[in-house]
C-alpha cells in the first residue's frame, strides 16, 4: 500500500526499482527503501516466528531498536529489516527462531541492537 | 481542570467564548473576522507575527493566549495557514442574506474545488449541513496548508468548522 | 584511529545543533548516527512546529532537518551516517561499526577528548493480550512508514494513547489515507495539546478518555481490538467493552531516554517521571558527572524537538569552552541566550512540569557535574 499522493509530501517521486525475492516470491521494491517498507508495500506483515512458541512477529519500532522485524537476508539471520535497505537480487526469508545457523548448531552473530526489547520473553 | 476540550478533544462554545481569541457575536455580524480557537497556554506565537495589521497579540511569554483585536482585524485570513495548530478560522456573516462564509485550514486530499458541494462538519466531525465551496487557496506562502472557504447557512456559523474528510485522495496502490 | 576534538553521537536536532555550535567555534567535530540519513526523528515530522520565530515556529520538522544538516556541513562538521557506536572507553576512545546497513561493516576507533551524547529516546510499549502480533506497532513506527517510506501500514487504525505523539500520528495517518477508528486514552483527560486533539476531532475521530485496550484479535495479523471504559482504579467497567475493527494498532505510550551509551560512559543516572524515566544527571550547561561528556536532547529528559535543539546548542557551547575555543565569559553569555529560548518553551500547563523537573535535575547536577 504505497502512498502515491500526499497533501504535504506531494507526489511520490519516481525511483529506480529493484527486485528482491521474499520466501521465493518476487517483490518489486523502490531503490533506497528499507526491506520492511518493501514488504509492507507488498502486503507482507509477518517477518518471523519466535523460537519457542512459534508466534508471528512483524514491524514494531521501525528504527532499528527492538529487533522484532529481523529476517534472514542473503542467508544471514537476524538482519533488522526496518533499517536495512533493499538491494537488487536480495533474498529475504521468514525467520524461525534464531534462523538456520541455530538449527545447524553454529553460533552466528546477532545484528547490533538486538535484545533491546524482549517481548513476552519468547524472542 | 476538566473541560470539554480535555475530555472529548474539542472545545465547547463556552470555553471558546471565554477565550481572548474568539470574536464577539456583534463583531462577527459586521463583517469578516478571524476566529481563534486556542484555549490552552502552549508556547506558540506565529499568529502574532503573521498578522499584517497587528490584530493578534500574544506577547511575552509566548504561552499567553492569543488575543484578537477585532477592531483591527479585517478577516483577511493570512493567519489561518500560519497557525501550527490549525486552530484559526475566518468567518464572514455578511456573505449573503442567508449564508455565512467560513474559511478553515485543510491538509487532506482530495482538495475540494470551488463549486463542489461538500458536507460541513462541526468540531467533533459530525455532519451539520451541505455547503458550497467558494474558494481554495493553496499558495506557496501557505506552505502546504490549504485554506478552504465554504458557504453555510448563517445559523450554523458557530458550529461548522470544516468539511468531512474523504479517504480516497491518496491513491493508495 | 581517527582523532577529533568533539564526537557527537546522534544526528537528530540535539546532535546537529551541538555539532554546529562546536564547529562554528573552531572545534573539529565528528557527528555520527546509526541511520543512513541525518535528522533523527525530524525526518518524519511533517507538521508545522510551535514556538516563536527564533525556534523556527511554523516550519515543518522535515524542513528544519534539511536546514540543520546544511548548516552543519557549512560549519565543517564531519558526518558519518550508518555508524553505530557500541563502546565508550576510558581516555576518550569510542568503538564504532560503520557500514552495517550499507556496504561491508568495519570496526573503527574514534578518539575525541569531548563527547556529546544526543542519542534521543525510545518508545514505551503497552502490554495487552495480542500486543506482539504483526499489525501492532509503535506510533513512531507507523509515522516512519507513512512519512519516510510512504507505505501505509494499515487502513483502519486504533491509536492507543492521546499524548502529542498519538494525536499527531493519528492526524498524519489520515493525511496518508488511513481512517482512524478511535484514540483510546486510559487517563480521564486528553494528554496532548488541545489543538492537535481538535484537528482529529474535526475529522470525526472519537477520542475515548478513560478507555483502554483489553486485547487485540487476530491469528497471524491483527483484525481488531476489544476496548472498554475503565474506572478511577483502572478497572474495566462491566458492560462497556466493545470490538473495534482495525488492521493497525498504534501504541503511543510516551518515550523514555535512550541512555545506554551514557551508562556505558559511566554517567551518574537519576530518575524523573516527568522526563520519561532514568536519564544521565546533568547541569544547566549540559555537563554530566563524567568530565568531558555532555548530553543534549531527549536522552537527558524527554521533551520535544525544539527543546532538544536548544539543549544541543548549549552542549556545543560548553564543549567549545572545555576545549578552550571560547572563554568562560563568552560561553556563559552564549548559553544564556539559548537558555532564554529554552525557558520560553518550558512554560504553560504543558511546559511547566518539565521546567520544574529540569530545574531539579540541574540543581542535583550542579554539585555532581564537574566544571572545566
Amino acid at each position: 500500500m504505497r502512498i502515491v499522493h500526499h497533501p504535504v509530501l506531494g507526489e511520490q517521486p519516481a525511483a529506480r526499482t529493484v527486485e528482491v525475492t521474499v520466501d521465493g516470491r518476487k517483490v518489486v521494491a523502490r531503490e533506497g527503501e528499507t526491506i520492511a517498507a518493501a514488504l509492507m508495500a507488498a502486503g507482507i506483515k509477518v517477518h518471523r516466528y519466535t523460537r519457542r512458541k512459534g508466534a508471528p512477529r512483524g514491524l514494531f519500532c521501525a528504527i532499528g531498536q527492538c529487533t522484532d522485524c529481523v529476517m534472514i537476508v542473503n542467508g544471514m539471520p537476524n538482519v533488522r529489516t526496518c533499517v536495512t535497505p533493499v538491494a537488487d537480487g536480495m533474498t529475504v526469508e521468514t525467520q524461525r527462531g534464531g534462523g538456520p545457523a541455530q538449527a545447524g548448531g553454529n553460533t552466528r552473530r546477532r545484528s547490533a541492537g538486538s535484545g533491546d526489547r524482549v517481548r513476552d520473553g519468547d524472542d | 481542570m476538566p473541560s470539554t476540550l480535555t475530555t472529548f478533544g474539542y472545545p465547547s462554545l463556552d470555553e471558546l467564548r471565554s477565550s481572548p481569541g474568539y470574536p464577539a457575536r456583534e463583531r462577527a455580524e459586521k463583517g469578516p473576522v478571524a476566529v481563534i480557537e486556542c484555549v490552552q497556554e502552549i508556547p506558540c506565537n506565529p499568529c502574532e507575527t503573521a498578522c499584517p495589521r497587528g490584530a493578534i497579540r500574544v506577547g511575552i511569554p509566548i504561552t499567553n493566549l492569543p488575543a484578537l483585536d477585532a477592531d483591527k482585524c479585517t478577516g483577511c485570513g493570512v493567519c489561518i495557514p500560519k497557525c501550527p495548530g490549525l486552530a484559526i478560522f475566518a468567518l464572514d456573516m455578511t456573505y449573503s442574506a442567508t449564508e455565512a462564509a467560513l474559511s478553515f485550514p485543510h491538509e487532506y486530499l482530495p482538495l475540494p474545488r470551488p463549486g463542489d458541494v461538500v458536507v460541513a462538519v462541526d468540531r467533533g466531525g459530525k455532519a451539520v449541513c451541505a455547503s458550497r465551496v467558494l474558494r481554495v487557496s493553496d499558495r506557496p506562502a501557505n506552505d502546504r496548508t490549504a485554506v478552504v472557504t465554504i458557504a453555510i447557512p448563517k445559523e450554523h456559523a458557530d458550529r461548522v468548522r470544516g468539511i468531512a474528510r474523504r479517504s480516497e485522495g491518496n491513491d493508495i496502490g | 584511529m581517527t582523532e577529533f576534538d568533539v564526537a557527537v553521537i546522534g544526528a537528530g536536532p540535539a546532535g546537529l545543533a551541538a555539532s554546529i555550535e562546536a564547529a562554528r567555534r573552531g572545534c573539529r567535530v565528528l557527528l555520527m548516527d546509526s541511520n543512513l540519513r541525518p535528522g533523527g526523528q525530524l525526518v518524519k515530522q511533517i507538521h508545522k512546529f510551535f514556538g516563536s520565530k527564533e525556534h523556527r515556529a511554523g516550519t515543518r520538522g522535515i524542513d528544519i532537518a534539511v536546514g540543520l544538516h546544511r548548516e552543519a556541513l557549512e560549519a565543517g562538521v564531519v558526518f558519518w551516517p550508518d555508524t553505530s557506536v557500541y563502546g565508550v572507553f576510558p581516555g576518550g576512545a569510542l568503538g564504532a561499526v560503520r557500514g552495517m546497513l550499507g556496504g561491508e561493516p568495519r570496526g573503527v576507533v574514534v578518539r575525541a577528548s569531548t563527547l556529546i551524547l544526543a542519542t534521543g529516546a525510545s518508545e514505551n510499549a503497552v502490554n495487552f493480550p495480542g500486543w506482539t502480533l504483526p499489525g501492532v506497532m509503535g506510533a513512531g513506527a507507523a509515522q516512519t512508514m507513512i512519512n519516510v517510506e510512504r507505505v501505509l501500514p494499515g487502513r483502519k487504525v486504533l491509536m492507543v494513547g492521546s499524548g502529542n505523539v498519538g494525536l499527531i500520528v493519528s492526524y498524519q495517518l489520515m493525511q496518508a489515507g488511513a481512517d482512524v477508528e478511535a484514540v483510546v486514552e486510559a487517563l480521564p483527560r486528553v494528554g496532548g495539546y488541545g489543538v492537535h486533539a481538535a484537528k482529529i476531532s474535526r475529522a470525526g475521530v472519537p477520542i475515548l478518555t478513560s478507555h483502554t485496550v483489553l486485547r487485540a484479535f487476530g491469528e497471524t495479523e491483527i483484525t481488531g481490538a476489544e476496548i472498554a471504559r475503565i474506572d478511577e482504579s483502572w478497572t474495566p467497567v462491566p458492560g462497556t467493552s466493545r470490538r473495534v475493527d482495525a488492521d493497525l494498532i498504534c501504541i503511543a505510550a510516551g518515550l523514555r531516554p535512550y541512555a545506554r551509551l551514557a551508562m556505558l560512559a559511566g554517567c551518574r543516572m537519576t530518575y524523573s517521571s516527568a522526563l520519561g524515566g532514568w536519564l544521565p544527571l546533568h547541569d544547566r550547561a549540559m555537563r554530566t558527572s563524567v568530565p568531558g561528556v555532555y548530553v543534549a536532547g531527549d536522552v537527558g529528559g524527554v521533551e520535544e524537538a525544539s527543546t532538544a535543539l536548544e539543549e544541543g546548542r548549549i552542549a556545543g557551547i560548553s564543549a567549545s569552552e572545555r576545549l578552550g575555543m571560547i572563554g568562560a565569559a563568552d560561553a556563559a553569555r552564549d548559553r544564556e541566550e539559548a537558555e532564554a529560548r529554552l525557558s520560553s518553551l518550558r512554560m504553560g500547563p504543558f511546559g511547566r512540569p518539565r521546567y520544574d523537573a529540569k530545574e531539579a535535575i540541574y540543581e542535583e547536577g550542579a554539585n555532581a557535574c564537574p566544571r572545566p
